[in-house]
């Protein structure tokens, strides 16, 4: 734990919309999160880089609820979220997108962004379900959004790599969550797919708060508002890009000389 | 109106499709077979009812169970209860030791009605007992196992062992269950003999009217959002989940409405067949249900019906004719079924059939696009093509 990173903590802890606190998982003995802090303001746009095993999936798979905390907190909007179960973390206003496009690959573009609607989510619910004109407006905007308007009726299956990966950011659009966490949303990507990236994170992130894993130091570059290094499990530099890219310690185990 | 058109009929395709096997259970059959061989088919038809359970839970929801043959029992038997109390009259048992018990409490010298017997004496309670009774068993199996993540393989054979669980404990309490005999010797229904051949029609025709009404359920759940979302599930259930969906909720659900279905078909084949044993609650009636939803096209609901009736046609022509042999021929169909024709008689129609049908008639093809099967949900968007469920 760095001094610097706790008198940011001080100043500006009013505002934060997620607090990670003190937070440790070990697997049979490997500690993969090392109590970890980390805050991110409402409204910011974090990335979480790291060597590979750093912990930056796991963390991920903490907040949203996919692994247990062997001990720490994690605070979102005041909620608890380290007790609850995925789906009441998501109900909550957390969405997360896995590193390999999770998309129902049976159903259409249309189908799969519908099903993230966040209306009948109960079993009874969902029978009484019905696409009403405001269901399909979201829809359209969404698939607006990410690009894939005229690719509604199509199966998902059929998408490029690169449009899967959209296709999920929207899927997590469709649920209008609080703070949205992406594991490595241009892996795979063109050049050309990677800029439509950049403009469609900078707009969505206007009005949540985010965390993004990426490895694409130019891609980062372009779209964080503030950087987090993991290394071995505990938070290594925090700052700027730049400030972290000239961190010593970070260019010794990630970067590279 | 035009949504209950598409979501229950299933557009035109699924109409004629429903349309057809009414002809056929409610003209054909009682028009060309006497009694005796429209009692058979009504006795295959209440199996019908338990793979249309397995298409819903299986087929869509992807949790294969191995003990359906528990619900159908234990509908099967809460009817047979109440029947056999009606049986047992003072009157009618005189000569027992023991007057106005079941004889097979006699024989086994009980002296009094067990207490879990008393409520049959009411008819109301058994007809709320036959699918109440079944789903609250589901109710807790599926508790117990979904909110723990049990899936896949081990949930088949957990309830595998529950099927071998009951059918041990009838034969074991024979005095309170009648054993591996069963409950036999059923006469009446509030009066009303049921062995008589125009009450065997009858039931034919209620039995036929309730699997319709199991068939229009299936197809209103498959054709609302849930049945999209058990699509889902079973391709990505992490996903759903982290969409904000309670996925062992929906599981536990569909489990349960495949439970009532198969109850329904129980207490249907007690009433048609005049008895019920443990027989039809064991391992092998339950992976025997599992064939006849395999073979008809485990994502069909029409399907599986004509999956029934094919391999009790079988069944009973051949193990006729080669007694030995039926138990083989049964094992390798289903792995023929399996290897070579994963979706059943319901993929073969869509492959080989609807093609042609189609080609003669546009019209149709315009109707109902690539819908996933004869029988299976429409899907809630038929403006575009779902290659998957009939690939």
């Amino acid at each position: 734990m760095t001094p610097p990173l706790m008198n940011q903590t001080v100043q500006t802890a009013q505002a934060f919309a997620l607090y990670v606190e003190g937070l440790t998982v070990a697997f049979n003995g490997f500690t993969a999160v090392d109590n970890l802090n980390l805050y991110v303001d409402r409204g910011e746009l974090r990335v979480v880089i790291g060597p590979n095993g750093a912990g930056k999936t796991t963390l991920l798979d903490l907040i949203c609820g996919r692994t247990r905390a062997t001990s720490g907190s994690i605070r979102f909007k005041d909620i608890e979220l380290t007790r609850m179960s995925e789906h009441e973390i998501v109900r909550a206003g957390v969405g997360r997108k896995f590193q390999t496009p999770s998309i129902y690959e049976t159903l259409s573009v249309r189908e799969n962004l519908e099903v993230s609607f966040p209306r009948g989510r109960s079993v009874f619910g969902a029978m009484a379900f019905r696409r009403t004109p405001d269901v399909v407006e979201r829809v359209e905007r969404t698939a607006e959004d990410i690009f894939l308007a005229d690719m509604l009726d199509q199966s998902a299956e059929l998408l490029s790599h690169g449009q899967k990966q959209w296709l999920e950011i929207g899927m997590l659009l469709m649920q209008e969550p609080e703070l949205m966490m992406l594991d490595e949303p241009v892996a795979g990507m063109s050049v050309s797919e990677r800029e439509k990236t950049v403009e469609l994170l900078n707009r969505i992130a206007s009005d949540r708060s985010m965390i993004v894993i990426e490895h694409d130091m130019e891609f980062v570059k372009h779209i964080a508002d503030k950087v987090t290094v993991l290394h071995q499990g505990k938070v290594l530099a925090e700052g700027s890009m730049e400030a972290v890219q000239s961190d010593p310690r970070v260019v010794e185990v990630y970067l590279g000389h | 109106m035009k949504t209950l058109y598409r979501n229950l009929l299933g557009g035109r395709e699924g109409a004629v499709g429903l349309a057809v096997l009414a002809v056929l259970i409610f003209a054909v059959f009682p028009l060309a077979l006497d009694v005796f061989r429209l009692n058979l088919i009504g006795k295959y038809l209440t199996y019908a009812f338990v793979a249309i359970g397995l298409v819903l839970c299986w087929g869509y929801g992807g949790i294969l169970s191995l003990g359906q043959g528990v619900f159908f029992g234990l509908g099967g038997y809460c009817m047979a209860m109440f029947l056999k109390l009606e049986a047992s009259t003072p009157e009618a048992t005189a000569i027992q030791s023991t007057p106005g018990i079941p004889d097979f409490m006699d024989w086994n010298q009980l002296t009094a009605l067990p207490w879990f017997w008393e409520p049959f004496h009411s008819f109301s309670f058994t007809l709320l007992a036959v699918p109440l009774v079944p789903c609250l068993l589901a109710f807790v199996i599926g508790v117990a196992m979904f909110r723990r993540r049990v899936g896949d393989v081990y949930f088949a054979i957990v309830t595998q062992a529950i099927a071998l669980i009951l059918s041990v404990f009838i034969i074991g309490q024979q005095g309170m269950t009648g054993g591996v005999n069963g409950i036999t010797d059923l006469k009446t229904l509030l009066g009303w003999d049921i062995r008589s051949d125009s009450a065997r029609l009858v039931l034919y025709f209620v039995n036929g009217a309730l699997l319709f009404a199991c068939i229009l359920t299936g197809r209103f759940l498959l054709s609302s959002k849930l049945g999209k979302l058990l699509v889902a599930m079973r391709d990505k259930e992490e996903r759903v989940r982290f969409s904000g969906y309670d996925v062992a909720g929906f599981k536990i659900f569909i489990f349960c409405v495949a439970a009532v279905f198969s109850a329904v078909g129980g207490a249907m084949f007690t009433l048609q067949v005049g008895f019920m044993s443990p027989s039809f609650v064991g391992i092998v009636p339950s992976i025997e249900m599992v064939i006849y939803a395999a073979v008809g096209g485990r994502l069909s609901l029409l399907g599986a019906v004509y999956g029934t009736l094919l391999v009790n046609f079988g069944k009973s022509y051949f193990s006729e004719s080669f007694p030995e042999l039926w138990l083989f021929l049964m094992g390798g169909l289903f792995i023929a079924v399996v290897m070579a024709f994963p979706n059943g008689l319901a993929g073969l129609y869509a492959r080989h059939v609807r093609p042609r049908l189609s080609r003669r008639a546009p019209a149709a093809r315009v109707a109902a696009p690539a819908g996933p099967a004869p029988g299976a949900a429409s899907p809630a968007i038929p403006a575009h093509a779902k290659p998957t469920e009939a690939a």
